[in-house]
């Protein structure tokens, strides 16, 4: 059964469709790229995926594990191992990134009905992901984000993946914002995760992120569909050409 | 103004009420003076209404519609009753004070071991005995406020609490108001604080009831005064039964080089209204002033402050933060008027409101009046709803709508609780805070 099978997905934000019949079937151990122009509605996938409201599913399915994925509230699609890495992370003063690891990671263990981890476990599991990911753990200290540059951000949704172990990673346009050393830590940070039992889906604008988080599968997506698939080979033919080609076949 | 038609009934029950209950308020000669020249102020002003702009948000002739009955002296049953609420919401380390149903009660009180520089008495003691220096002081409230002048009229004990010089006391003092229950009936009370020159103490209040508290009412006053170079932290926090009114006044003069760090906290009570003036007496002296509102169902929660900058180069601070769920209505009244002469004075002021239902309300109005023209002074007031943005990433990161939803509001809260200097006190309040949500559900 694959991890995750996105099947005839059509959506629509208020009155627009964004996606018109998309599919897109992803098995553990696996790692997709999906590239396309701004527009193309990946971002819309990655948000309809973990459940954001404002998106209206007017047809299709998608199943994670063979269920309903749709039927189930975004903390509910946590619980099962949907992670989604927000290309702009919010922030949140006044709550620690300490205080809101550590609930978050117990509401998803309470959910999976494992017992909450004990403080002192969990502080030496922070610090060992932190640490390979270089944040201080003085940056945890602080209000989730707050005065976070843009790396720091991201690195911190890569240190709530790393921690909370999910099986569906979606990074949503990991590399914006990022320069190349910042990106090398973050996709590091990724390539760490990948295991026979999980799977990656990267969205991204650009090329550049797959030469560090090498896909097995690439999909092109243009005007709401996977309009081309294939190998890894496929992103640096997009390189060479761009996007304009694909917006004629869609 | 056609005030002897709108308090006829009540106006009435309540002087029958005075008159009966006379013989149990203490106080002899000029003190029964004071307390029938306040009795007649009250008369002839009535309840406070919306017409009257204070009092505009918090129509106490809609609200409260009457004053119940003086409460009757505790008996038994009923300081058992306290003794059991007050193990509900002990307080470590604390010297704990405690007055039920508006009474004074020893045997739940530690009065013992006084450190030095400490002098505890009852109002009832000092408004019987001969310090007149005292008992002005305690009549420092003018009658120029109703509900202040009804509280001058009925008061019938309370705590005078004195302050040597140079005394700073390390145990905090902890005053418990707690209604019985039994009746409908309301209470009167005045506590006195006077700090001496460079004189430190720690206060708390808190207003509580026992377990099934029918509707009472708690009207209760404090006069503090805090001496030059002398430093008071102060928290209250209102726990009110859910059916009860809290209507409490505070007046607090500062000398110089003064601190003055006061939180407030109101989850309990129905209708509950904190009106406090703070004088700036004393050149060089800082206070602040914050405070919470965490309220639902038909809750309503009104704090009016008025921070009159009389002298030169002090400062304020004050931050408010309300949260509205269900029906309920807080107001926020912030007055700061810095004086002619007042240079230098640093005032600021921030209130923010978060609604958590489409029927909620807040009204913040903020005055400014400047008369000085070297000074620094700004407010804000903003009122919304729990961003969604941030929702939703607790939620896919697995806290549930509640969870996600008490993480926000403990945030939303969190800056005003943070300015609690005493940690234990902080801690107390954050705890009461989490009552709130946790009983939210």
């Amino acid at each position: 059964m694959p991890l995750l099978e996105v099947r005839n997905l059509q959506v629509r934000v208020e009155e627009r469709e964004i996606l018109h019949g998309l599919s897109l079937v992803v098995n553990k151990g696996e790692v997709h790229a999906i590239m396309g122009p701004n527009g193309s509605g990946k971002s819309t996938l990655s948000h309809v995926i973990a459940g954001k409201p404002g998106y209206e599913v007017t047809g299709g399915e998608i199943l994670f594990e063979g269920e309903d994925l749709l039927a189930m509230s975004p903390e509910e699609r946590s619980a099962k191992g949907v992670f989604l890495a927000f290309q702009y992370p919010v922030e949140i003063p006044g709550v620690t990134t300490m205080t809101f690891l550590r609930t978050a990671l117990n509401a998803q263990r309470k959910a999976r009905g494992q017992t909450e981890f004990l403080v002192p476990d969990f502080l030496r599991k922070v610090r060992k992901v932190a640490d390979s990911l270089n944040i201080p753990m003085d940056m945890l200290k602080r209000g989730v984000n707050v005065g976070f540059s843009g790396g720091e951000k991201k690195r911190n949704e890569i240190l709530q993946m790393a921690l909370f172990e999910p099986s569906l990673c979606i990074l949503d346009e990991m590399d914006s914002g990022l320069d190349i050393d910042a990106l090398r830590v973050a996709a590091d940070g990724v390539n760490a995760l990948r295991s026979p039992d999980r799977a990656v889906v990267v969205i991204t604008h650009y090329q550049r992120l797959l030469n560090y988080i090498v896909p097995d599968f690439v999909h092109v997506m243009s005007k709401g569909r996977v309009v081309k698939s294939g190998g890894k080979e496929l992103a640096l033919e997009l390189e060479a050409s761009g996007y304009a080609r694909f917006d004629d076949a869609a | 103004m056609n005030v002897v038609l709108a308090k006829t009934d009540t106006g009435r029950a309540l002087s029958d009420s005075f008159a009966l209950a006379r013989a149990r308020l203490p106080g002899a000669g000029k003190v029964a003076d004071l307390r029938r020249q306040a009795f007649d102020a009250y008369e002839r002003a009535g309840l406070p209404h919306r017409r009257i702009e204070d009092w505009k948000y918090t129509d106490l002739r809609v609200l409260m519609r009457e004053v119940l009955p003086l409460a009757a002296a505790p008996d038994r049953a009923a300081l058992t009753r306290a003794d059991a609420a007050l193990k509900l919401h002990a307080i470590k380390s604390v010297r704990r004070l405690v007055l039920v149903d508006g009474v004074f009660a020893p045997k739940l009180s530690d009065t013992a071991d006084l450190e030095n520089g400490l002098g505890i008495r009852t109002l009832r003691e000092v408004l019987e005995g001969g310090d007149a220096a005292l008992q002005a002081q305690l009549f420092t409230p003018d009658n120029s406020d109703s509900m202040v002048a009804l509280n001058s009229a009925m008061v019938t004990d309370g705590l005078v609490i004195e302050v040597a010089d140079g005394a700073v006391l390390t145990q905090p003092l902890h005053i418990v108001h707690i209604a019985s229950g039994g009746t409908p009936a309301a209470m009167f009370t005045r506590s006195l604080l006077r700090l001496g020159k460079a004189a430190g103490a720690t206060l708390v209040e808190s207003y509580i009831a026992t377990e099934g508290a029918k509707a009472y009412q708690v009207h209760d006053s404090l006069v503090i005064s805090i001496g030059d170079d002398a430093r008071l932290h102060h928290v209250r926090l209102i726990e009110d039964g859910r059916e009860a009114f809290n209507i409490s006044s505070a007046v607090v003069t500062l000398g110089a080089h003064a601190h003055f760090n006061t939180f407030g906290m109101t989850s309990g009570a129905s209708v509950s209204r904190y009106q406090a003036v703070v004088v700036f007496a004393g050149k060089g002296s800082r206070v602040e002033t914050n405070g919470v509102n965490l309220l639902n169902g038909r809750q309503h929660a009104d704090t009016t402050l008025f921070l009159d900058h009389a002298v030169p180069n002090c400062a304020s601070r004050e931050i408010f933060r309300a949260v509205v769920d269900d029906r309920g209505h807080s107001v926020f009244q912030g007055r700061i008027i810095v004086r002619p002469g007042a240079q230098k004075t640093d005032a600021k002021m921030m209130t923010r409101a978060l609604l958590l239902s489409d029927e909620a309300e807040a009204d913040n109005k903020p005055e400014l009046e400047i008369f000085a023209d070297d000074v620094t002074c700004g407010h804000g007031a903003t009122t919304g709803a729990l961003d969604e943005s941030l929702l939703f990433y607790l939620r896919a990161r697995g806290l549930s709508e509640t969870e996600a939803q008490a993480l926000l509001i403990q945030a939303f809260v969190g800056e005003a609780i943070e300015s609690i200097v005493n940690d234990d006190l902080r801690e107390l309040a954050i705890a009461a805070a989490q009552r709130w949500l946790a009983a939210r559900g």
